[in-house]
């Protein structure tokens, strides 16, 4: 699009971007775009750069030579994967993040449909009530949540985190799905009402449906959500064969004597590779359910 | 909630029906049926607890041992904490420094990416990397950024020939500070860039074009059009953005863990040293209180900009 429109009316330009001149914009535009992009990613690149590098390549070079890998090898991968727990830990938050997933999903469709549709007597002040549960912040609740799990014998097991996740996925899934199901038309459940359909069958068979856009962007959005968990796992788990991959990276990985950036830096990258995979399958899906939390 | 006393209020089905026939359209009662898996757990893993905590403040509940009521001792004790206030000063300093640098170059990075230009689409996706993968990880690869002595900031910087030494990016109270707000921004941008982009797209184009035919330069159609437009949906953004800042526990803990000489530690993190690490939960639990005031402030503050966006869009105000 650039070249085709260096003409100040070329074709293809919508709006009012003729006005502006390309060597404007790139001062004003791509300049600051380039760093501002740049800085974002930065970390990344060094993340899976120092994976690849072996330790004697890690301090060899200091400056901007730093920033190439010239011998790569896959020792930090191969050894995160066949002399770690990290496969268990990854499995651990696997089984932990699909189960709160689901279970949250499930909860947030009921309540969502009877705030939404029953619309029973209070049903906008349980759904208000719903949103101010969904800026209670983790970080005030752990201390108690660490005193019940104990006494409900659950504490350093995956029931303790399927269990207390929900507290912050299901406020944000109904409230999600709330809008979804506003946008379905009444009509379409008066029909079927007519037609004798049960409250539960026209959840099932016309609502759900219809609303699949919004079951993923709530699920793919409460996924990254407990896949990123850290101080409820921090706190309920303690043997290391159960911890989570953000715990386990960051309490077992790290060794203090001598400091094994690659091995770390691998840990890290495969870590995150899980949810920037699942991101860019779904990258509307998760920008929708971003902005559409912010807007209603 | 719906009880069933308020449910025998509406009864359209005939008085020969069954009770379950009733009840199968009675709308108190099914709405009732359907909030009680997710009652259910938010009642008990969420409101019991937030009561729980305030309650623990007012014991000295240890590790492994039950506590006694001692009614405001933990906060007369934390008053004269210095730790404490200076935990106090940190949150709010890193809350303020990080938002306000989180609006300017979110907001900034929105108006940018709103222009028609080559991979868009792709742009904006990237740019949501550093808010989707777990901040832990994220730390981490930070934590090695700013180490002290192989910092590739630091060694690019004296190859520049900019400095000679290192800089100690966490072990000067005051560069730490400064590193810790850094990585915050960092995470923080995309989520407002994102969010306010897709305000943006909501203000009508013919907007800009009317304003240009008037003779509005750029400025005067960003402070003119864009801000004003954009006010509600700023409120919000930042509004979560604050909160999530303010109980940020996640980067502190992995970087610096409050140090040095407690120069970084939030009350968040302060809350978990004395709580988890030191087994005082009840003191612990009366800091994290403690930050209950400042969150209910920003949520009145988020419910106000949401009253006033309905009325800025003709809606009426309820």
């Amino acid at each position: 699009m650039t070249e085709a429109s260096v003409g100040r009316k070329a074709a293809g330009r919508e709006g009012m971007a003729y006005l502006e001149s390309i060597p404007r914009n790139v001062v004003t535009v791509y300049i600051p775009l380039a760093i501002i992009v740049f800085v974002l990613l930065f970390p990344f690149y060094w993340m899976g750069i120092t994976t690849l590098k072996t330790n004697e390549e890690l301090y060899a070079y200091r400056g901007l030579k730093a920033l190439w890998v010239y011998e790569p090898t896959f020792e930090n991968i191969r050894h995160l994967l066949f002399e770690t727990d990290y496969p268990r830990w990854v499995w651990n938050t696997m089984f932990v993040t699909v189960t709160a997933t689901f279970l949250s999903l499930f909860c947030a469709v009921c309540a969502a449909y009877g705030i939404e549709r029953l619309r029973y007597k209070g049903a906008r002040t349980i759904g208000m009530l719903i949103f101010l549960a969904y800026l209670v912040p983790p970080s005030i609740l752990f201390i108690p949540l660490s005193i019940m799990v104990f006494k409900l014998g659950i504490f350093d097991s995956n029931w303790a985190l399927i269990l207390t996740y929900p507290t912050i996925l299901i406020p944000f899934c109904t409230w999600l799905l709330m809008g979804y199901f506003r946008s379905i038309p009444y009509e379409l459940e008066e029909c079927a009402l007519i037609d004798g359909a049960t409250r539960l069958q026209i959840l099932t068979k016309i609502i759900l449906p219809l609303s699949v856009p919004g079951l993923i962007s709530a699920g793919i959005f409460a996924f990254t959500l407990s896949w990123n968990e850290f101080i409820y796992a921090l706190t309920f788990i303690s043997s290391a064969e159960k911890k989570t991959v953000p715990v386990g990276a960051v309490t077992e990985l790290i060794t203090f004597d001598v400091y094994n950036w690659g091995g770390l830096m691998a840990g890290a990258l495969l870590g995150s590779l899980p949810v920037a995979i699942l991101y860019s399958f779904f990258v509307e899906h998760y920008v929708s359910s971003m902005t559409g939390a912010v807007k209603e | 909630m719906a009880t069933t006393t308020e449910a025998e209020q509406v009864t359209p089905v005939g008085e020969d029906s069954s009770w379950y026939e009733r009840l199968k359209h009675n709308r108190n009662w099914l709405g009732f049926l359907f909030m009680v898996p997710a009652a259910a757990i938010l009642l008990v893993f969420l409101a019991y607890p937030l009561g729980l905590g305030v309650w623990l403040g007012f014991t000295d509940v240890k590790v492994g041992r039950p506590g006694q009521f001692v009614g405001f001792d933990n906060y007369a004790w934390l008053l004269e904490d210095d730790v404490f206030w200076l935990s106090v000063f940190n949150t709010f300093l890193y809350t303020v420094v990080a938002s306000i640098f989180k609006f300017a170059i979110g907001l900034w990075l929105a108006v940018l990416l709103n222009r028609h230009m080559p991979f868009k689409s792709f742009l904006r996706a990237i740019v949501l990397l550093p808010f989707i993968v777990p901040t832990v990880l994220s730390a981490l690869a930070f934590w090695w950024i700013y180490d002290s002595q192989d910092s590739v900031i630091s060694w690019t910087l004296i190859e520049m020939g900019l400095i000679e030494r290192p800089i100690d990016f966490l072990g000067d109270p005051n560069n730490a500070r400064a590193s810790v707000i850094v990585a915050n921004i960092w995470r923080g941008i995309p989520f407002v860039a994102i969010t306010l982009l897709a305000g943006l797209q909501t203000i009508s184009p013919s907007l800009y074009e009317a304003a240009t035919i008037d003779g509005a330069n750029e400025w005067q159609r960003f402070w003119r059009i864009t801000l004003p437009l954009l006010t509600p949906i700023i409120a919000v953004v930042m509004t979560f953005s604050v909160l999530f800042t303010f109980t940020d526990f996640q980067l502190i803990w992995v970087m610096t863990r409050g140090g040095p000489i407690n120069a970084t530690h939030l009350m968040a993190t302060l809350s978990y040293q004395r709580a988890i690490i030191g087994g005082s939960l009840g003191e612990g639990a009366a800091i994290a209180t403690a930050m209950i005031p400042f969150l209910l402030a920003a949520i009145l503050f988020s419910y106000f900009g949401l009253q006033r966006r309905k009325w800025q869009q003709g809606g009426v105000d309820d």
